[in-house]
């Protein structure tokens, strides 16, 4: 058994390695063209609501409080129009075991794979997602490794990557640290092959449905203590799955009026597998950097088809800058007593610039926080970038150059939430479809598969592929 | 000898030389080698920076450069940032002091 181990060799066994590494047989849904059946591989591989809750409440995830921001409100309310300023309100995910929403997702994937008969889990991520897994698989008593993208080519690392890798090995987690590359998934791959552990991917239909509870607890609580769903819930956006997972669960509740807006750090202008610029960077999630390309190609991940979707579900798409970020989580710890963050708080720099356009008698929710420790704070992490060379001043967070400076807004009514285009983004994602297929037209079947994933209308989709040259087949002749 | 048998220690590797790395990896990335750190208990006795043999955590066995022995955190809550002591004071002002006070 001496397997090809360079990198075009294990490359080239991908498919197989992820079949065997996930359990999930994604041919079944594929149509061939650009249309696959998303809701089938939803249902058929995922677990109902009510399981899902019950496999959460058996770890203690979940549950978590609805804080309403009484002074964040005033603030926003102080700076808005009269009658302006929704109540702002968190939902306090930092109480999860490991310290984030992603437990929901852990807690999901890693059940799976216990009763799959899997050894251990492995998973590839930076982020507050190994700390869930690492926590949950030591519930279950399966082995764990971390991969992360941690270090430069000089060895220097993100403070609070280096926390998230303690975290990881807090609970009994191995952790394998690499310096910058997209070959991450390589070794990825390796590690998946040798140990034949289960691929605890961000993107599996069991890892989004976990967060489907979450967006279900928000209906649910807010019914309890307001009458009433919330008008806004605003998701810190990178790979997409937070987005989707809650934005399902809210559709689940039949909390259908809740309008879902999405929420990125802007870091513009820095390229994510470059190795200067990533230590140039302040945050290693809840960035453009991810949101922008995996709305654009969701299926870039770690498995065949990401669950993770968040073009079907976003009403809206927001960016915010970094200092206004950091700006809003000292204000969190100021005005609420609540120390959290800094990254998840990209949400609510976004959720506090939207209350202000919204009336009063409004209800607008953050849906996440996350924990806070050394490394993974705002004054290390900006101690950090002044090392790197970053300049942090107060000013207009319209001036901040990602990669050079960071702007702290120097008045409260500076922090903004700035549109992204949607529309552009959704015909990126289409022309994408058609590059990635190579079609030259498309059946009824694709055409509905796009409108629902882009969460559009015939007209449009039709406009892009007719941009496109790909013609629309009324008839299914393939049948 | 710096490190015992059965001793925690780091370990390094060169996973890809900067020729072997992927075709999509940006110019000043493709210049470095992709690096791995791995920690876990050595299998027999060694000095730093040599070859060296552990076993992790999970049990996996990896063969790397021995770099440190006990390795510790050092991450912390970083130096003092003068302008953030200014937020709170701005912010309660606003909600709680001044002119537009309720």
């Amino acid at each position: 058994m001496s397997e090809d181990i360079s990198y075009l060799g294990v490359m080239s066994r991908k498919n197989e390695i992820m079949k065997n590494a996930v359990g999930i047989d994604y041919e079944k849904f594929e149509s061939g063209s650009i249309a696959f059946d998303y809701e089938k591989m939803m249902r058929e591989t995922g677990y109902t609501l009510d399981e899902m809750q019950k496999i959460q409440r058996d770890v203690s995830v979940g549950n978590t409080p609805i804080i309403e921001l009484k002074n964040l409100t005033k603030l926003a309310r102080r700076l808005s129009p009269k009658g302006k300023g929704a109540r702002i309100f968190i939902k306090d995910e930092a109480s999860n075991p490991s310290g984030s929403f992603k437990a929901r997702r852990a807690a999901n994937a890693v059940y799976h794979a216990k009763k799959l008969g899997y050894k251990g889990v492995i998973a590839a991520t930076s982020g507050n997602y190994g700390a869930a897994v690492a926590s949950q698989a030591a519930m279950h008593g399966l082995k764990c490794i971390i991969v992360q993208e941690c270090y430069d080519s000089k060895g220097k690392g993100q403070p609070e990557i280096i926390e998230k890798a303690r975290k990881c090995e807090s609970y009994g987690a191995e952790v394998v640290q690499l310096t910058v590359g997209p070959e991450l998934f390589y070794i990825f791959l390796r590690l998946l092959e040798e140990t034949g552990y289960f691929n605890a991917s961000l993107y599996t239909p069991f890892g989004i449905a976990g967060v489907e509870v979450l967006g279900y607890e928000i209906a649910m609580q807010f019914r309890e203590k307001e009458g009433r769903d919330p008008d806004v819930v605003v998701c810190t956006n990178a790979g997409g799955g937070n987005l989707t997972g809650t934005a399902r669960g809210l559709i689940k509740a039949g909390a259908i009026n809740t309008k879902v807006v999405g929420a990125s750090v802007n870091l513009k202008g820095l390229h994510m597998a470059s190795d200067i610029q990533f230590n140039k960077k302040s945050f290693t999630t809840g960035h453009t950097g991810f949101g922008i390309p995996f709305c654009t190609w969701p299926d870039r991940s770690d498995v065949p088809r990401s669950a993770a979707r968040p073009l079907r579900y976003m009403d809206r798409y927001v960016t915010v800058n970094q200092g206004e970020v950091f700006y809003i989580t000292e204000a969190l710890a100021q005005l609420e007593g609540l120390e959290r963050g800094p990254a998840g708080n990209t949400s609510l720099a976004a959720g506090f610039a939207l209350a202000q356009e919204l009336d009063e008698n409004k209800i607008i929710v953050v849906q996440e926080t996350e924990y806070t420790g050394a490394g993974k704070h705002i004054q290390p992490q900006l101690t950090f970038a002044r090392e790197n060379g970053i300049e942090i001043k107060f000013g207009n967070p319209e001036d901040e150059i990602p990669g050079k400076n960071i702007i702290l807004p120097e008045h409260p009514s500076l922090i903004k939430a700035r549109d992204i285009d949607l529309n552009n983004i959704k015909k990126s994602y289409i022309k994408n479809c058609v590059e990635k297929t190579k079609v030259t037209n498309i059946n009824y079947e694709d055409l509905e598969f796009l409108i629902k994933d882009t969460k559009s209308n015939e007209e449009f989709v039709k406009e892009v592929l007719n941009d496109l040259n790909v013609k629309y087949v009324q008839q299914n002749l393939g049948v | 000898m710096d490190a015992k048998k059965g001793d925690w220690v780091l370990i390094h590797n060169i996973v890809l030389n900067p020729k072997e790395r992927a075709p999509q990896v940006p110019d000043d990335t493709k210049e470095v080698p992709l690096e791995m750190w791995v920690k876990g208990f050595i299998n027999h006795d060694a000095l730093i920076d040599s070859e060296v043999e552990i076993t992790t955590m999970t049990g996996r066995i990896v063969r790397g450069r021995l770099i440190d022995v006990n390795p510790y955190y050092k991450h912390n809550y970083g130096k003092c940032v003068p302008e953030l002591l200014k937020i709170g004071l701005q912010l309660r002002e606003i909600v709680f002091g001044g002119e537009d006070r309720e």
